[in-house]
């Protein structure tokens, strides 16, 4: 058990010691007491920031620790949410089918990744073929699901509905003795939403911690090497594929639980670009600056779309760019860089 | 008995006929230098070895198993071990993690962090076990390399210009490191070019030329075959 927990630690994670794991606790109690002091929309808002969170932690699995870039996390989330939608409205939302719901939803969106990184990664497709590949599938996904507009496209009582969207899926729902607690996007669902995030962290840091954390950057540093050390580096990379995919399809879940509804769009070229701008530009090779980046990036952009309506787009891909050229790494780790010393380490180890 | 053994193995690249029905032996305990002029084949016939190429025909014997199909992991899985020429490390992990990862299939704790300690003294890199790899020089590069082959504690070192870039005291500390593998059973295959190298490890030495077997024996005997001096000078054709 102690050995497990010296995984939240390692060379494969920035932060550690009284002094992290203090401003971690600190951070989580403002977390936690936020709610007491905002009004229920603001709540609600947060929750849609945080539902992004998981496919924004799965790219960074995927692409910042095992160097391969995918553009499929949107094609994952809209998989998860369709699924979740078509479950919940044949099954019904009591006796925690919701849950149940959930679980199965995320599993479907794994099994998905599974199969297609099983073609990925065992027919030795890499580099910008990757990315190729997962956005075609993304891509096809948004465009079948945009021509289900007619009334034999139904699983069950569910109608797809086309360019339209799913929608009329009840909420998370715990079964409770004298009526059940429905998880409408305020205070509630905030807490199961924050609840799972913090599990979420804690368990990719341990897991980029672990054996298979430093097959996994082995593999993005030098593949040829890793395969020659004993490692079969495919399956370690469908490994990360999976879950970081599975994490996609969580967010696609609390999403579509969040709105009640999930359409085709979800999964379009502009939707499946946007993962990739929140994890360059906080720091795609660490879960803490992804996570915070992503926030950030996301508050930004919901500004600039009620401030700036279609600019906003045009300010995520100028965002891209300027990361790219001008801090590579992230802004978060590059700028953090001038007041840390463990970011300069960083930094210096991601110039070499 | 041979460790290592090819038969009839052959391998084109489009009408490019770059290894020709090469048949070779290393036996166990031996450390075998594969040479010939540039184009000899010296690399394509490493890479077959290695699993990196498919062969167009003949098989490969590893410890008397046919490893002609088997992928490079799985290869290395039974025991064989390779350094790259263009050093093969982890440039933006540390040098201590680098061994760690090589280290990790078969040892954890305190163990792990033992091996991981006499490596460093056996490679002349513990005051270096922080530093970035990538900021390390040439040579200890190489060498972080030919550890990172040796912790998987190999039966057969594949070692392919493991001098490349070396200053000629790092290549007799090279040289060393080798022999001192091979009085602990480790049997070697290196493609080098240095022969000031060759003559301090080999036992025996194989000289390659337009993708066949042109010439083997000791390093006195190639060195006094007026042949093998020839090809060198482009004077033999195929």
């Amino acid at each position: 058990m102690i050995s497990t927990l010296r995984l939240l630690e390692g060379p494969q994670t920035l932060g550690k010691g009284p002094g992290f794991w203090s401003a971690f606790a600190l951070v989580l109690i403002l977390a936690c007491i936020y709610p007491m002091f905002a009004d229920g929309y603001d709540v609600g808002n947060n929750v849609y920031f945080f539902n992004w969170t998981f496919m924004a932690l799965g790219l960074s699995l995927i692409w910042g620790y095992g160097g391969a870039l995918s553009f499929g996390q949107t094609a994952f989330f809209g998989v998860a949410g369709y699924a979740y939608g078509v479950l919940t409205i044949n099954l019904g939302d009591a006796y925690g089918l919701t849950f149940f719901s959930l679980i199965a939803a995320v599993g479907i969106s794994a099994l998905f990744a599974a199969v297609l990184g099983y073609f990925l990664f065992f027919g030795r497709i890499s580099g910008v073929f990757l990315g190729i590949v997962t956005l075609s599938v993304t891509l096809v996904l948004e465009r079948f699901m945009s021509q289900t507009a007619g009334p034999e496209w139904a699983i069950g009582s569910a109608r797809l509905n086309g360019f339209n969207g799913m929608g009329g899926m009840p909420s998370l729902t715990i079964p409770w003795p004298g009526g059940d607690i429905v998880l409408y996007p305020d205070v509630t669902l905030y807490y199961l939403t924050l609840a799972l995030l913090v599990i979420a962290y804690l368990a990719l840091r341990m897991l980029v911690n672990s054996r298979m954390g430093n097959v996994l950057v082995a593999i993005r540093e030098n593949p040829q090497r890793a395969e020659m050390l004993g490692y079969d580096i495919r399956r370690y990379q469908l490994g990360a594929f999976v879950i970081g995919s599975g994490l996609a399809g969580l967010s696609g879940v609390l999403y579509t639980a969040w709105g009640n509804y999930i359409t085709p769009s979800s999964m379009g070229m502009s939707a499946a670009a946007l993962p990739v701008v929140w994890v360059a530009v906080g720091g795609r090779s660490d879960l803490t600056t992804t996570l915070f980046g992503t926030l950030l990036v996301l508050a930004g952009f919901q500004y600039l779309t009620i401030y700036g309506s279609q600019y906003a787009l045009v300010m995520m891909g100028f965002l891209l760019v300027v990361t790219i050229l001008l801090a590579p790494s992230g802004i978060f780790i590059t700028v953090g860089s001038l007041f840390s010393k463990g970011l300069r380490r960083r930094l210096a180890r991601e110039r070499v | 008995m041979a460790i290592l053994e090819t038969r009839k193995l052959d391998k084109w690249f489009g009408g490019l006929h770059v290894t020709d029905n090469v048949d070779f032996a290393l036996d166990r305990g031996e450390v075998h230098c594969l040479i010939g002029p540039n184009g000899a084949g010296k690399s394509t016939f490493f890479k077959l070895v290695l699993g990196e190429h498919t062969p167009s025909g003949g098989t490969i014997l590893y410890d008397g198993e046919d490893i002609t199909k088997a992928k490079p992991f799985e290869r290395v899985r039974r025991g064989i071990s390779v350094k790259f020429q263009v050093p093969g490390i982890f440039q933006a992990l540390r040098v201590r993690q680098n061994l760690q990862i090589a280290l990790q299939h078969h040892l954890e704790g305190a163990g792990l962090d033992e091996e991981i300690d006499r490596l460093l003294e056996f490679l002349k890199l513990k005051d270096a076990e922080k530093q970035l790899a990538g900021s390390l020089s040439h040579g200890q590069k190489q060498w972080l390399e030919i550890g990172m082959a040796i912790a998987l504690k190999p039966k057969l070192l594949l070692l392919d210009e493991p001098t490349a870039g070396m200053t000629p005291d790092e290549t007799h500390a090279t040289g060393e490191m080798v022999k001192a593998l091979n009085a602990e059973g480790v049997s070697v295959l290196a493609v080098e070019h240095d022969m000031a190298f060759v003559r301090q490890i080999a036992q025996k030495v194989t000289v390659l030329h337009f993708g066949k077997v042109f010439a083997q024996g000791t390093i006195d005997e190639i060195v006094a075959d007026e042949r093998v001096a020839a090809i060198y000078l482009g004077e033999v054709d195929a």
